[in-house]
């Protein structure tokens, strides 16, 4: 999918955070965004952390239900590490609550699972384009 | 004690679940209420529920089934890790959908995964344990709704 924007604009580089590998390959193949780099993946909030310090990214997914640390605690210290990063959440939690609640948290968008490749590529495009 | 029209939620996840990550439709057959133990196939993804409700919900798939349905998801890993992640995953999904009927007290743990050996499955004082029959191509495969 072609973006739109000037072909200078430096690559939207995106991590991945999912406990699930089988997810975390999904959204890295069903995104279809020419300028979108995936710089890394990770399984928890921990991970996330780590990765975000080193990876600078544009725009994380992020699941809530995780190991370790969960979701909302990870966008809490995230939004506190980068400020100016874009959160998607992807999350199977369907009440409002929860969604309201990442929101607060510092998420900009929230994309419930299961998902089509569409809503995927919605979301991003509505967060970053 | 978790009420029969309470099972619709559970229903709809399932049916919702394939739709949208298989892309094809499963058939859900009647609920029964389970007496004894479920029989379990190869492999078994389980969320413990707490707050509001109390129990487990469980899905058990064969691995004939789950094959399948990895590579409608585009998948080319049918490694053993991929089965277990995929079961944790749809267990996940369906219960964490649940959350928009039965509200953010409905507290899911992260997916318990079971294959090979036979799961202790937690029964808590006053659950009663429901089978969803999950029909999909030509498999078959179960969501056990067990809650206060």
């Amino acid at each position: 999918m072609s973006s739109g924007y000037p072909l200078d604009r430096r690559p939207v580089k995106l991590l991945i955070v999912d406990d699930s590998n089988i997810v975390r390959r999904r959204i890295e193949r069903s995104q279809q965004f020419d300028d979108l780099q995936v710089v890394g993946t990770a399984a928890n909030g921990f991970e996330a952390l780590e990765l975000a310090r080193r990876t600078d990214p544009d725009l994380v997914t992020m699941d809530l239900t995780m190991p370790q640390m969960d979701g909302i605690e990870c966008i809490t210290q995230l939004v506190k590490l980068k400020p100016a990063v874009r959160i998607l959440v992807i999350s199977a939690l369907a009440d409002k609550a929860t969604a309201v609640e990442a929101m607060e948290r510092g998420a900009n968008g929230f994309l419930n699972k299961p998902f089509s490749d569409r809503q995927l590529n919605e979301a991003i495009a509505e967060l970053m384009y | 004690m978790l009420r029969e029209e309470e099972l619709k939620t559970f229903v709809d996840g399932t049916t919702r679940y394939f739709e949208v990550a298989a892309q094809q439709p499963a058939t859900i057959g009647s609920p029964y209420l389970l007496e004894g133990e479920a029989a379990m196939h190869d492999y078994t993804g389980m969320i413990n529920v707490s707050g509001k409700r109390e129990g487990v919900v469980y899905f058990t798939a064969p691995r004939a089934m789950l094959t399948v349905l990895l590579m409608k998801m585009q998948e080319s890993d049918f490694s053993h890790e991929s089965m277990r992640d995929l079961v944790g995953e749809v267990a996940n999904t369906i219960s964490g959908n649940a959350r928009r009927d039965f509200g953010h007290d409905f507290v899911i743990s992260v997916p318990s995964v079971f294959s090979g050996e036979k799961p202790q499955i937690p029964q808590p004082p006053g659950a009663r344990a429901f089978v969803i029959p999950i029909h999909w191509r030509s498999h078959s495969a179960k969501l056990v709704v067990s809650l206060t």
